[in-house]
């Protein structure tokens, strides 16, 4: 390869992979930056002139931002459950995307909190959530174990930090990070218990509001059904988010990163876990049916109110539930490159339709018969700050995928 | 039980809440630094054999 | 003076769960409320509530703790009726399977606490980090966000209540049945060597504004108390009985359609009752 072609960073690029010219990826880089610049002035404007920037309201107190938050942690499902499948599970063909899973992971957890930070109304008080902890609230739940999973997703993005080829010259670093490999299987388990719990509480946020009949569910002990309805959910659509981002990266490096069968593995098992998610919606939402109309909620009265017709629950359990399952669970159609986006498309879509709904739909709806049915519409401070950590994401992965050797099959699948 | 914001408070779901916090934060505690001894240890062993064979 | 004692309420699920010192509650009569908005605005006086130009007829980022409803029965003339419900805090208990005030339980800070003493659900400003997860799960409305920072005509920064902490941006605030009138009337009651308060000592500043005399205050469970015989008139309800969560605000109306109004959805069942 001539200095030409070598790009002007090549120190720092894994061996054996080509990297475009340091130019085109700065380029890049700054071309990102512009809308990160329009997030990081909405930020600015939320901490500096208060919340009233934003269209939320007394009716509104959750909106983009929460939902957005839910979303995010369900679609980051897929650095818990993968990690699950490799280290405890030794599906040993998922090692070539792990990596990769726990990247996605790390900046889907990152922007949770990220978001967080924006939202309360005192940011300098949100350390009095592990202060004043009140033990029995759903919230303080996921604050804990959100923050100390995302202490495991920077324990796991450590070892690859370390292998960067400049850095993994020094001895010390190369060795932790080989020991923290070796640790990883207890590491990975410690991930899988604290995502449990704070998938499950994100479900529990809605599910204990017993004032709320469209959100309320009751449960097992002190766990709504929601919340374990949310743990199967991340594990459906963790997956299919990390197949998506993983086949987007390709699209941009313009070569094969993953084999297919590795790409195959993750979409069965994520079409067999939105299987059991379907039918324990389905029958917790003919349950529900039934549970709110004895406090006076008849089914009508949660699907009358415009734009949250009932397509809303056809949309959300058949059209981004059933049909991506179907793709999933037929192996022919899982292998087509464009069914399998599809569904994957889909399946997200619905999980974070179904995280809008548990939280924006909740407030749209009026309890107190007399009270009116309020909408609600995020505006561009709201966009761009939950925006802002889609470009950052954007950001990261190019770095990771840049200079760290995240795939363990390029090399393989791109001999120069 | 170290009570946060000093508030005394015996309660069980207290106990199992906090308990599972700070089992989870030493084994995380416990991994890293088994990582950074092992690898430093390893440092040593290496460069001590590198002197034997000089 | 008889002790304050729990008691078994007839019709309404009371006594149950908490075993508080004193249980104050109101009672508002429908029938008398002329819709004045009096209430409102002592509470706002009372409490150092801010407000802003731009916010008066916008109840979405209205500051109000105590807030009027209109509704009518939806019929033409000449059977249209019309009724106002004033809406402070319930206070809500909970009871048997929700034994907890909805919003109380979910706050995440313990910025806001059930009163073993007094049974108010009390609001910690300086606690409270403005998650605002106990706003959704209130199902009356009664919590109200700052949105912005309190800003005081000229001059009238010399007129704030000194026993009210103003509130910062950020933080959730609501109904605290002016506590601070209870704090106060404690106070002077110890001075005079006295461990129970008097009906008339402790009075929220909604009850004594209303002109109509509609709202009545006090210890439910005490029987010398007024709010004690009215809640268990057989025209009082409570809004959302159905929910469990057990509020200590009582309404009374002999009117029909405005009983109905408390406890069921705008739908079919509540096709009889609009708002105004």
């Amino acid at each position: 390869m001539d200095s030409a072609t070598v790009p002007f960073d090549s120190a720092l690029i894994p061996e054996g992979v080509k990297r475009c010219q340091l130019k085109w990826f700065l380029f890049w880089m700054a071309l990102l930056h512009g809308p990160l610049m329009i997030g990081v002035l909405s930020y600015l404007m939320c901490w500096g002139l208060a919340l009233n920037v934003t269209y939320l309201n007394n009716n509104f107190p959750f909106g983009l931002w929460i939902a957005a938050d839910l979303g995010v942690i369900a679609l980051g499902g897929g650095a818990f459950f993968t990690g699950f499948l490799r280290y405890v599970l030794d599906i040993d063909d998922l090692k070539h995307i792990v990596n990769f899973a726990v990247v996605i992971g790390f900046i889907c957890y990152l922007a949770a909190q990220g978001i967080l930070g924006v939202d309360i109304g005192q940011p300098l008080r949100g350390w009095f959530i592990f202060w004043h902890a009140n033990v029995h609230s759903m919230l303080t739940e996921v604050a804990f174990c959100i923050t100390c999973y995302f202490s495991v997703l920077c324990v796991e993005y450590l070892p690859l930090l370390l292998e960067n080829r400049q850095i993994n010259k020094l001895g010390f670093f190369h060795g932790m990070a080989h020991h923290l490999h070796g640790a990883m299987p207890t590491i990975a388990a410690i991930g899988v218990f604290l995502s449990c719990f704070h998938q499950g509480s994100l479900g529990g946020v809605p599910g204990v509001l017993y004032g709320r009949p469209f959100a309320y569910r009751e449960g097992l002990l002190i766990w709504p059904w929601t919340f374990f309805l949310f743990i199967l959910s991340a594990m459906a659509c963790g997956p299919c988010f990390t197949i998506l981002i993983t086949r987007i990266t390709e699209g941009f490096a313009r070569k094969q990163l993953v084999k297919r069968n590795v790409i195959d593995i993750l979409a069965k098992i994520s079409g067999r876990m939105l299987l059991v998610y379907l039918v324990l919606k389905t029958l917790d939402t003919l349950y529900w049916i039934s549970t709110a109309a004895k406090v006076g909620a008849p089914f009508k009265s949660f699907y009358s109110t415009a734009p949250y017709g009932i397509w809303v629950l056809i949309a959300e359990i058949g059209i981004f539930g059933y049909i991506p399952l179907v793709i999933l669970l037929k192996k022919e159609w899982r292998q087509n490159d464009f069914f399998l986006l599809l569904a994957c498309l889909l399946n997200c879509t619905g999980i974070f339709m179904n995280r809008w709904i548990m939280t924006v739909q909740t407030l749209v709806l009026p309890v107190m018969p007399f009270d009116k049915a309020v909408g609600y519409h995020p505006n561009w401070v709201e966009w761009a700050s939950t925006l802002m950590w889609l470009w950052l994401g954007a950001i990261f992965i190019s770095l990771s995928y840049r200079y760290l050797p995240i795939f363990s099959q390029e090399r393989e699948l791109n001999p120069t | 039980m170290f009570p946060f914001a000093f508030e005394w408070v015996v309660e069980p779901t207290r106990y199992v809440f906090m308990g599972a916090l700070y089992a989870v934060l030493l084994g995380l505690v416990i991994l890293i630094h088994y990582a950074g001894i092992r690898a430093f240890l390893d440092l040593i062993c290496k460069k001590g054999k590198e002197e034997e064979h000089h | 003076m008889k002790e304050a004692h729990h008691d078994e309420g007839h019709g309404h699920e009371e006594g149950h769960g908490h075993g508080t010192k004193y249980k104050f509650g109101m009672v508002i009569d429908l029938d008398k409320c002329t819709g004045c908005g009096a209430c409102m605005v002592a509470c706002m006086a009372e409490n150092n509530i801010p407000f802003r130009k731009e916010d008066t007829n916008n109840r979405l980022t209205q500051n109000f703790w105590m807030r009027v409803y209109k509704i009518s029965n939806g019929l033409p003339f000449p059977d249209t009726e019309i009724s106002y419900i004033p809406r402070p805090c319930q206070h809500c208990e909970g009871h048997g399977h929700h034994a907890a005030t909805p919003c109380v339980s979910v706050c995440p800070a313990t910025a806001t606490d059930y009163s073993e003493e007094t049974g108010i659900v009390s609001q910690i400003y300086t606690r409270c980090f403005g998650c605002r997860y106990c706003m959704a799960a209130c199902p009356y409305h009664v919590r109200v966000f700052n949105w912005w920072d309190a800003r005081w005509p000229k001059g009238m920064e010399k007129y704030l209540n000194p026993d009210v902490s103003p509130r910062m941006r950020g933080v959730v605030e609501k109904c605290s049945f002016c506590f601070h009138r209870f704090q106060r009337a404690r106070n002077k009651a110890y001075a005079e060597g006295r461990r129970e308060l008097r009906e008339d000592e402790y009075q929220t500043a909604c009850t004594q504004a209303c002109p109509a005399g509609a709202i009545t205050f006090g210890d439910l469970q005490n029987p010398e108390h007024k709010v004690h015989k009215l809640k268990d008139s057989p025209y009082a309800f409570r809004l959302l009985e159905k929910l469990g969560t057990n509020p200590k605000v009582y309404y009374l109306s002999q009117r029909d359609w405005v009983r109905k109004a408390a406890d069921v959805y705008m739908g079919e069942e509540g096709k009889d009752v609009f708002p105004g």
